[in-house]
């Protein structure tokens, strides 16, 4: 208490704003690496918790195995890219993310304002594509992010391989108020997701690649009951989040969209329709 | 107070000199937190450890921190430590840090922590105020995971995750889950009931605050 010359303040400021700055950067860079492996492993739990594959007690990387990274062409007549080296791309460090931010690695948002407040997007992303014990697909996990209220939602949906019905809807990061937008995180509001069908089947029908269906899906205002008129395209809104759940509506409509996973989903499609034939054929013939 | 001893500094915040039930400090995260027992306790420790390790540091520079900036002294060191509380948590306790998300981070906020640097630690020894610092974090959790226990237990019939009385939980032996015990309001009650029950049995702290 003694010390108050203007001078000595000056002095213990600074030093003590040097040793904390000292001590706070020394600790995020030596545990940054740690926190890295975290993330990741967070990211491919909630990879396999949205295909409703994850066994706690199991490791995830053993899980993972299954699981195979594709690259995927938003919005391309040819969605999945076969040979990504040919792009320039390498499965293992290419990250979506930061592609979103480079200008050379991105695109307008078309229509504008179809992801709100999102303008670009990245050209390629990387869809996981989960396959039965029969060699057949099962269901694909798309990444997805938005903006909510205060922040951007990153998460993944789970479609079935028949480019039509959800398995599962996760955010794995997001900054939206506990309690209340935060309730995206609720285990009993994702569990409604589940068999929601994402497009009209009349629409999908008559889908072509240029002409792609518009998803139908959303988050509805209030309780969603059996009774509730297209229920089968409803999830319950979120009460007292508005926003967030617009903001849900807003990205899955966009990401399942023309200019989102779109094609790709019609891909999937395609190829279903061309090998149902066989397969069905062969389990007659089993079964006969 | 000049008489004072370890036992006393760490035991009495504990019960007799409860910061939240008597001092009512810290209801906010105490709110945020206690949905889970987990959470609670993950909470705790690090209050504690930051109670703790910003009380004994302040208190080792006391004589140094010119009296017109202590407070912004005393924050610093504060929120120093709690990001460094933060990205420990980032790195080997994931999930956790993930479910107490701004809740870690607001720990520089919680009055405990300023209350106790700026009435205990900038007036004695680091050792002492080390564990004024810890008795009042010990303190902090012990309503903490009491208000959990209770919100976990009858909110959802678990404890720690892991279901009551066999793997059908406590449901199934005719108990309705009490939605609003997971909803911040019961905090207050539950406090609120703490707070009575400890008053009840020592008058004295009914004239305190």
């Amino acid at each position: 208490m003694q010390s108050e010359s203007p001078k000595q303040t000056m002095i213990v400021a600074a030093c003590l704003c040097l040793v904390c700055s000292v001590l706070v950067s020394t600790a995020a860079v030596v545990l940054r690496p740690a926190q890295q492996i975290q993330k990741t492993l967070d990211i491919q739990r909630n990879i396999l918790k949205v295909s409703g594959r994850y066994d706690e007690s199991r490791s995830i990387a053993s899980q993972f195995k299954r699981i195979e990274p594709v690259l995927i062409e938003l919005a391309g007549k040819r969605p999945r890219i076969s040979n990504p080296s040919e792009e320039g791309i390498d499965l293992n460090t290419y990250d979506p993310r930061k592609a979103a931010k480079k200008t050379y690695d991105s695109v307008a948002v078309n229509p504008p304002g179809g992801l709100p407040q999102i303008s670009r997007r990245e050209i390629y992303t990387i869809a996981y594509e989960i396959r039965k014990d029969d060699g057949n697909l099962d269901q694909v996990i798309l990444p997805v992010y938005g903006k909510g209220l205060w922040s951007t939602l990153y998460g993944f949906i789970a479609v079935d391989a028949d480019g039509q019905t959800i398995r599962g809807v996760t955010f794995y990061e997001h900054g939206e108020t506990p309690g209340l937008g935060g309730e995206v995180d609720n285990v009993a509001w994702k569990a409604l997701w589940p068999g929601k069908s994402a497009f009209m089947t009349a629409d999908i029908e008559d889908a072509s690649l240029d002409h792609l269906p518009t998803p139908t899906i959303q988050v509805a205002k209030g309780h969603v009951t059996p009774e509730t008129a297209q229920a089968e395209h409803k999830v319950d809104g979120l009460s007292g989040a508005t926003i967030t759940s617009n903001g849900v509506t807003a990205l899955v409509k966009y990401w399942l969209g023309p200019d989102g996973f779109g094609s790709y989903l019609h891909q999937l499609r395609s190829e279903r329709a061309a090998t149902a034939p066989t397969s069905s054929a062969a389990e007659g013939e089993t079964n006969g | 107070m000049a008489e004072s001893t370890t036992k006393d500094v760490l035991l009495d915040p504990v019960v007799k000199n409860n910061p939240i039930a008597l001092q009512i400090l810290g209801i906010c995260s105490a709110l945020a937190v206690t949905t889970k027992l987990e959470t609670a306790i993950a909470m705790s420790v690090a209050v504690t450890l930051v109670t703790g390790l910003s009380s004994a540091s302040i208190s080792l520079i006391r004589s140094y921190i010119p009296n017109s900036i202590r407070i912004i002294v005393q924050m610093t060191i504060i929120a120093m430590l709690v990001i460094l509380v933060d990205q420990f948590l980032k790195a080997y306790f994931f999930a956790i840090s993930k479910q107490m998300s701004v809740f870690v981070g607001l720990i520089i906020t919680n009055c405990i922590v300023m209350g106790r640097a700026e009435a205990y630690a900038m007036k004695n020894s680091p050792s002492m105020s080390f564990f004024d610092g810890v008795g009042n974090g010990l303190g902090y959790s012990a309503i903490l995971i009491l208000v959990a226990t209770c919100r976990e237990l009858l909110g959802k019939g678990e404890l720690l995750g892991y279901a009551i009385l066999g793997p059908e939980g406590i449901v199934a032996h005719g108990y309705v889950s009490n939605g609003l015990m997971l909803l911040p309001p019961s905090a207050f009650f539950l406090i609120g009931l703490i707070i009575w029950a400890i008053r009840s049995f020592d008058k004295t702290q009914v004239n305190a605050s």
